[in-house]
């Protein structure tokens, strides 16, 4: 079989909207994720209260995000895309919102697809989260609260930047994960780079070359992301040490 | 409050973990103004527990503590409100690894007593200053030595103006040549007429600066007297073996 990919020149366009949807889908979609599992880690690392409302809200909230997590876990994301696309935004629930950026990203697509990511991700970061703020030594939660601090101001001014900077590698993980699985969204028909690829297929009636060089560009997206990482994580570890 | 009067009164503690562990059993003790009170007994005995109750740390199973007049014990109380005005310093310091020095030690004063961050620093440099650390107040807790970690630790509890300081083994985890220096700033505190309560096996300072020593065994306090009592005249026959083994 021969190559010709000074055919694929023509096309450039479409692989690079691809990327940039691609990129802007999967940054907001980790943004949005992080804070879900802000608040499902903090609802499942939360105490219940002595009062019988208390620890019936509580439990309620416990049972809500654990089966939260079991669900997204448990279910392809395939699945979970097509069912916020086709299920929960159907015209008698919630209706496609209408709106275009930068020319390339359309609301009505956009949006499911950033809910269905976000909702993925969610769930996974939560237990990540999770783990961060039960790595942080409790003394350290003993000594702010001996200073008359609240609940509230010891997770916010003392746990949280100290465990947010110990998952800080696992957060930018996640940002290389959804840049991959961000590809099952071409099947609703969200023009990131798979689904342009697929189009460029089409009309070239090449099916070797497009895909080739989608994952040659999918490459070029997570390699030089996870060295970012690497890095900060090495200089970080010295900090430390300092 | 009289300077002579009871600042915190204990009234049959009782702290059970895993409903058989009896860490404190009905202890009672009364704390009055410029007491220093130092509390030794062997690993196990409840020191820790007990002093920990003092601020809640540890939520008693029953029993009262009767800080300022209210039963901090008690439910419904704003523990909070109270904790500030008790100061803690522990064995592994616990300073904020992300936070400088003064920014450790301007923290509570901002957000609990919502004090301007000028004052605040102001307060927190004039103590560093006293202790001897002014020059380190930009500097990150991991750069500082054991030593001086404890002295910011307790300066950081002092910014809050507690009117009771509760020091938990505080030499405990510094290498020898450092216990000095924070035994100092204790002994200089003690003098100052700061009512404290110290955990230690620092029979010396005991000795030396408390008003009443206790040793605790197995949850109860056994036997509570002046120093030069305590150390000369020991009634039980535990304390007898526990003093013969640590002098
Ligand atoms: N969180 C806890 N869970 C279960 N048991 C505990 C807990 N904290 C303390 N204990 C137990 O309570 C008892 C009293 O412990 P405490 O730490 O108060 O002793 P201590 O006198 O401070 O000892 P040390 O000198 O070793 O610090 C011990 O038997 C200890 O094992
Ligand atoms: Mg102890």
């Amino acid at each position: 079989m021969e190559l010709h990919f000074e055919k694929m020149l023509q096309y450039a366009p479409y692989f690079e909207k691809g990327v940039i949807y691609t990129i802007v889908l999967s940054a907001c979609s980790v943004a949005i994720g992080f804070a879900l599992a802000l608040m499902v880690a903090l609802i499942r690392l939360s105490k219940p209260g002595r009062s019988t409302l208390s620890k019936a809200v509580n439990k309620a909230l416990h049972l809500i995000t654990g089966l939260y997590i079991e669900v997204v876990r448990g279910t392809p994301m395939l699945v979970q895309v097509m069912i916020v696309n086709y299920v929960v935004f159907n015209p008698a629930l919630i209706p496609k919102p209408k709106f275009t950026l930068f020319g390339i990203i359309t609301g009505d697509l956009f949006v499911p697809a950033l809910v269905a990511i976000s909702l993925n991700s969610g769930a996974y970061v939560a237990e990540i989260v999770r783990g961060g703020i039960q790595g942080v030594d409790y003394g350290q939660t003993e000594a702010c609260r001996s200073l008359g601090m609240s609940k509230f101001q010891n997770m916010w001014y003392i746990v949280l930047p100290q465990g947010i900077k110990n998952i800080l590698p696992a957060i930018a993980n996640e940002f290389v994960t959804i840049i991959k699985e961000s590809s099952v969204c071409s099947v609703i028909g969200v023009q990131e780079l798979m689904k342009n690829a697929q189009m460029v297929q089409g009309a070239s009636f090449m099916p070797a070359e497009p895909l080739l060089i989608a994952a040659g560009l999918y490459l070029c997206m997570t390699i030089p992301t996870s060295k970012i990482i690497a890095y900060f994580e090495r200089r970080m570890r010295r900090g430390d040490q300092r | 409050m009289a300077t002579s009067g009871n600042l915190i009164q204990v009234k049959d503690l009782v702290k059970t973990f895993d409903s058989r562990i009896h860490a404190l059993d009905h202890v009672s003790l009364t704390i009055n103004q410029g007491d220093v009170v130092v509390i030794v007994g062997p690993s196990g005995s409840g020191k820790s527990t007990f002093l920990r109750s003092l601020n809640l740390l540890e939520e008693p199973t029953s029993g009262e503590v009767i800080f300022e007049g209210v039963n901090i014990a008690g439910k419904g109380v704003n523990i909070d409100a109270h904790r500030q005005k008790m100061g803690m310093v522990f064995q592994h310091f616990n300073l904020f690894p992300h936070l400088t020095i003064l920014q450790n030690m301007t923290l509570a004063p901002m957000k609990v007593k919502k004090m301007p961050q000028k004052e605040a620093e102001e307060k927190a440099l004039a103590l560093l200053e006293r202790v001897g650390l002014r020059d380190r107040a930009g500097a990150y807790p991991i750069q500082l030595s054991g030593g001086q970690k404890q002295r910011v630790a307790i300066v950081r509890a002092l910014c809050m103006e507690p009117e009771v300081m509760l020091f938990d083994e505080p030499t405990s985890a510094l290498d020898p040549e450092m216990v000095g220096e924070v035994l100092e700033v204790m002994r200089s505190l003690a003098r100052e007429g700061m009512t404290m309560v110290v955990v230690t096996h620092e029979m010396g300072f005991a000795r030396e600066v408390a008003t009443r020593v206790i040793f605790m065994d197995t949850g109860k306090v056994v036997e509570e007297a002046p120093p030069e009592e305590f150390f000369q005249n020991p009634k039980s026959d535990r304390l007898k073996d526990f003093l013969a083994k640590v002098l």
